[in-house]
């Protein structure tokens, strides 16, 4: 009895050790925007030393990973990251992005842009097809966008087509039935699509590259309804690749579509999408040289894979930011948001829990958009509204405090009880912790409250916070794509901040046809931002995934974070 | 004994639409909806949606509307997943699970019950106590661990399983094992403990004292005595297991049902919550009523009320 004593004993402490080692490696819960990683200090890791594991697909196949089972690739409702990547592979809109971003001619030939800019004319290339043998068409065109915006689709997208002269006509107020005769969008002949737009838009082409934007099989539609775009036989596309298998929350699998048009420059013969829902499983199969590609990576194993070859860092249009509800007291009091806003050291965030190489951001549209000069960034041009880096923390906090006093709350007090709330997810969590400590030092006692995500959003959006995590990802190359979220009654204004010359300017830009003007309303509309300092920008996202480096060079991504694997070669 | 069954049913089919009913309440208790994500969609597209699968409607209605539709066989579309209804999700996603925890279940069955009889008639041995030790190990060691632990060993450091995907019959052998070693260790457990009440009996001392040999012994009158407490655990087990499991579905990359309970949840997706509760409660019933009448089958003694 004594020995069935100790030998229990010894196998508790076991079993403990083995919960606790687990524990530390369990990934951690995330949310769509990549969230930053947080780590202990890494192992000694042999698995390091080892050989690299030999390529993982025989032959001309690809085994990739970009996420798990989307919940839909119905071009016209996707509205994921992931979900982007396959449905880039499986259609192809006008134009299409090439490695640098850029567009290039993808179904269309060529366009003829009018002086004004208002009318494109797009010219369609001979024979295009979808994967059944159907043509595609201007016609086809039109129709899939009509599709895309009718309310009856629900697209969280719809409101991409905005710019397309029409579409607030033909969509109305909801009251209304939906009028496509309205749209601007015409099938001049089977090869000519002519589209006018609202104002001179700069980003249009590359609009036209987005997945809301693939023409769809509207034929298949029609008999099978949104049931089209779940199973491999009806889910017909006009891209590089075409779908033969789809085991929901398993695999997809993709071959090259013979009736492309750019089918001869293909790449792989096959692409393996596996839906891997776990990120340390990710890592796993690619370490263990099932996986050519992995697109996320577990925050405790940043530290350990970072030095490797095979991680690859990214610009990616997105701010990680801290939203204060402008309703709320204190963050009512627009000194008092500076003050927090200069408060944080953005610095020790990026290197101590970020670790990807993550960018302090001095302002919120992020790095990586272009100004009215193409050769010069937005960002660079508009500046930061204070200094993000390192150097800048000793005046930063010194101004936040005279700022506290000004407000009456010197040294902190008499400041309510704040909250800061933030979605699960070990990230998010220090993140939260640092802060909570940063501000600390303007003697403010911040509690910390973790929600469940979709509690999370509805609290956000129904402004039940004091202040709260939050992020944004652009959807195209234009810093429009961050400022329009902050016009009253937004579906995005967590802040719930309300602004009168902010939403004229708003409105100034989006119908100015001149690419110099709009810029510089844009950098006033977000001196208004700071001029009320109604949110607090933490840093620049970057997107990070592992890649073998035999595909080096033929594998990209987007600065949406969207990857391209048509054209992929092993070397 | 077939009023009885039709008893149960009956009591069954209350207990399934209470749950129902609760189920349906509570979830819209629950803050959030299936539309919200990061990006909020704009009001006209969130109110067409809402109007598209009827949550503009009072909740009185709605679950009117359900129960209506879900007599009929008709559980509704996935809010989340577009295009595909909760019924074929479930259809698709529970023969995986299923097959997955079948296989389980006799695993440890086959383990569990010879193991359990060997601790009982070696008790206070080293056999026993090794097998005590193994199966505490096996009860307290939660199977994200266990999943976690195979998957470094088999997967990446030997390389000998595939470490997603249960494509070859080779990407079995890591979530069966994950999956089999709480129930092994339980039912072992289990077996001993009831194995070692039914040799300390009167009966078996008699039946021992009367010349039987003790192989006759054993399998005649302790086995089919000890086994009630294995049946009606089973009936649960198999419910759970069978319906597949959040964690070892996720880690292993099993397209089955086991993560569409959570993540139902997360997404707020309101038709495949009451359908994947409606779903594994209904299997719960049933697998209790089965236990407890096979109970009632081996041991005669039982009395069914």
């Amino acid at each position: 009895m004594k020995n069935l004593k100790k030998m229990l004993t010894i196998a508790m402490i076991l079993a403990l050790a083995i919960s606790v080692a687990a524990c530390a490696s369990a990934p951690p819960a995330g949310d769509v925007s990549s969230a930053p990683a947080v780590s202990e200090p890494a192992p000694d890791d042999n698995s390091a030393e080892e050989p690299a594991a030999p390529p993982a697909a025989s032959g001309n196949e690809l085994n990739v990973c970009v996420g798990p089972n989307p919940d839909t690739i119905d071009p016209a409702l996707n509205s994921s990251v992931d979900g982007a990547t396959l449905i880039i592979h499986a259609f192809e809109g006008l134009y299409t992005l090439d490695e640098n971003g850029t567009p290039i001619p993808g179904q269309a030939e060529s366009v003829d842009v009018s002086e004004d800019g208002l009318v494109y004319t797009f010219h369609l290339r001979d024979g295009l097809a979808f994967s059944d043998g159907t043509p595609v068409t201007a016609q086809t065109f039109v129709d899939s966008w009509l599709r895309a915006i009718n309310p009856e689709t629900a697209a969280d997208y719809a409101y991409m087509f905005e710019s397309i002269a029409g579409y607030g006509e033909a969509v109305g107020d909801g009251t209304a039935d939906f009028n496509p005769d309205a749209f601007q969008a015409v099938a001049v002949d089977e090869k000519t699509l002519e589209v006018h737009l609202v104002a001179r838009t700069p980003y249009f082409l590359e609009l036209t590259a987005f997945p809301t934007f693939s023409p769809v099989p509207i034929h298949v539609i029609d008999a099978e309804g949104e049931a089209w775009a779940t199973k491999a036989e009806t889910y017909i596309g006009n891209g590089p690749y075409k779908v033969t298998e789809w085991t929901p929350s398993a695999k997809i699998v993709m071959e090259k579509n013979e009736s492309y048009w750019n089918f001869a420059a293909l790449g792989p013969d096959k692409i393996n999408f596996a839906l891997i829902e776990d990120d340390m499983t990710q890592l796993t199969s690619y370490e263990a040289g099932e996986l050519d590609f992995i697109d996320a990576i577990p925050q405790d194993e940043i530290d350990r894979v970072s030095a490797q070859p095979d991680y690859h860092k990214e610009g990616q249009l997105g701010t990680y930011y801290v939203s204060y509800n402008v309703t709320a007291a204190p963050f009512d009091n627009p000194l008092v948001r500076q003050a927090f806003t200069l408060a944080v050291d953005r610095d020790y965030i990026v290197t101590n829990i970020g670790k990807s190489g993550q960018v302090p951001a001095g302002a919120f549209v992020p790095i990586g958009l272009t100004d009215a000069d193409p050769a010069k960034e937005f960002r660079s041009v508009g500046g930061d509204y204070y200094d993000p880096t390192a150097a800048g923390n000793e005046a930063n906090l010194a101004k936040a405090k005279e700022l506290l006093t000004e407000a009456g709350y010197p040294d902190g007090q008499g400041l309510p009880s704040i909250t800061y709330v933030y979605n699960e997810g070990t990230g998010h969590q220090s993140i939260g912790e640092a802060l909570q400590q940063m501000w600390g030092e303007l003697g403010v006692t911040v509690s910390l409250e973790s929600q469940e995500w979709a509690t999370f959003l509805n609290t956000r959006k129904n402004g039940e916070y004091q202040v709260a995590r939050n992020g944004w990802l652009g959807d195209y190359n234009d810093p429009i794509s961050f400022l329009d979220m902050w016009i009253t009654d937004g579906g995005n204004n967590d802040a719930q901040w309300s602004n009168t010359q902010y939403d004229e300017f708003i409105s100034k830009i989006k119908n100015s046809g001149d690419q110099a003007e709009r810029m510089q309303l844009m950098h006033e509309a977000e001196d208004v931002i700071f001029g009320e300092w109604m949110l607090c920008p933490i840093y620049y996202y970057v997107d990070i995934y592992m890649q073998k480096s035999a595909l080096d060079g033929s594998v990209w991504a987007s600065p949406l974070g969207y990857k391209y694997f048509m054209y992929a070669e092993k070397k | 004994m077939i009023r009885y069954t039709v008893k149960r049913l009956l009591l069954g089919a209350v207990a399934l639409f209470t749950v129902a009913i609760l189920t349906f309440f509570l979830m819209f208790l629950v803050p959030g909806g299936p539309f919200l994500s990061e990006k909020t969609p704009t009001k006209a597209t969130l109110a067409a949606l809402e109007k598209k699968y009827g949550l503009d409607q009072p909740v009185i209605v709605q679950f009117k509307n359900y129960i209506i539709n879900a007599v009929q066989g008709d559980f509704g579309p996935s809010m989340k997943q577009r295009g595909r209804n909760v019924k074929d999700i479930i259809g698709e996603r529970f023969p995986v699970s299923a097959k997955l925890g079948g296989i389980s279940v006799l695993l440890s069955l086959a383990l569990g019950i010879p193991l359990g009889c060997i601790a009982a008639l070696k008790r206070g041995k080293w056999t026993d106590n090794t097998i005590l030790v193994v199966t505490t190990i096996g009860i307290a060691v939660p199977s994200f661990v266990t999943s976690i632990v195979l998957m470094y060993i088999l997967g990446l450091k030997l390389g000998w399983l595939p470490t997603f995907g249960i494509e070859k019959v080779s990407g079995y052998v890591m979530p069966v094992m994950a999956l089999s070693f709480y129930p092994t260790a339980y039912i072992t457990r289990l077996m001993r403990s009831s194995m070692l009440d039914v040799l300390g009996q009167d009966y078996m001392r008699t039946a021992k004292a009367k010349g039987l040999s003790p192989a006759l012994c054993l399998f005649k009158h302790a086995l089919r005595n000890a086994i009630g407490p294995i049946v009606t655990y089973l009936g649960p087990a198999l419910a759970f297991t069978l319906t597949g499991s959040f964690v070892v579905e996720n880690i292993f990359t099993i397209p089955g049902l086991g993560n569409s309970f959570v993540s139902s949840i997360t997404n707020r997706d309101y038709t495949m919550i009451m359908g994947t509760t409606i779903f594994l409660a209904a299997l719960l019933i049933f697998f209790n009523i089965i236990s407890d009448i096979a109970n009632k089958l081996i041991d005669q003694r039982i009395q069914l009320n």
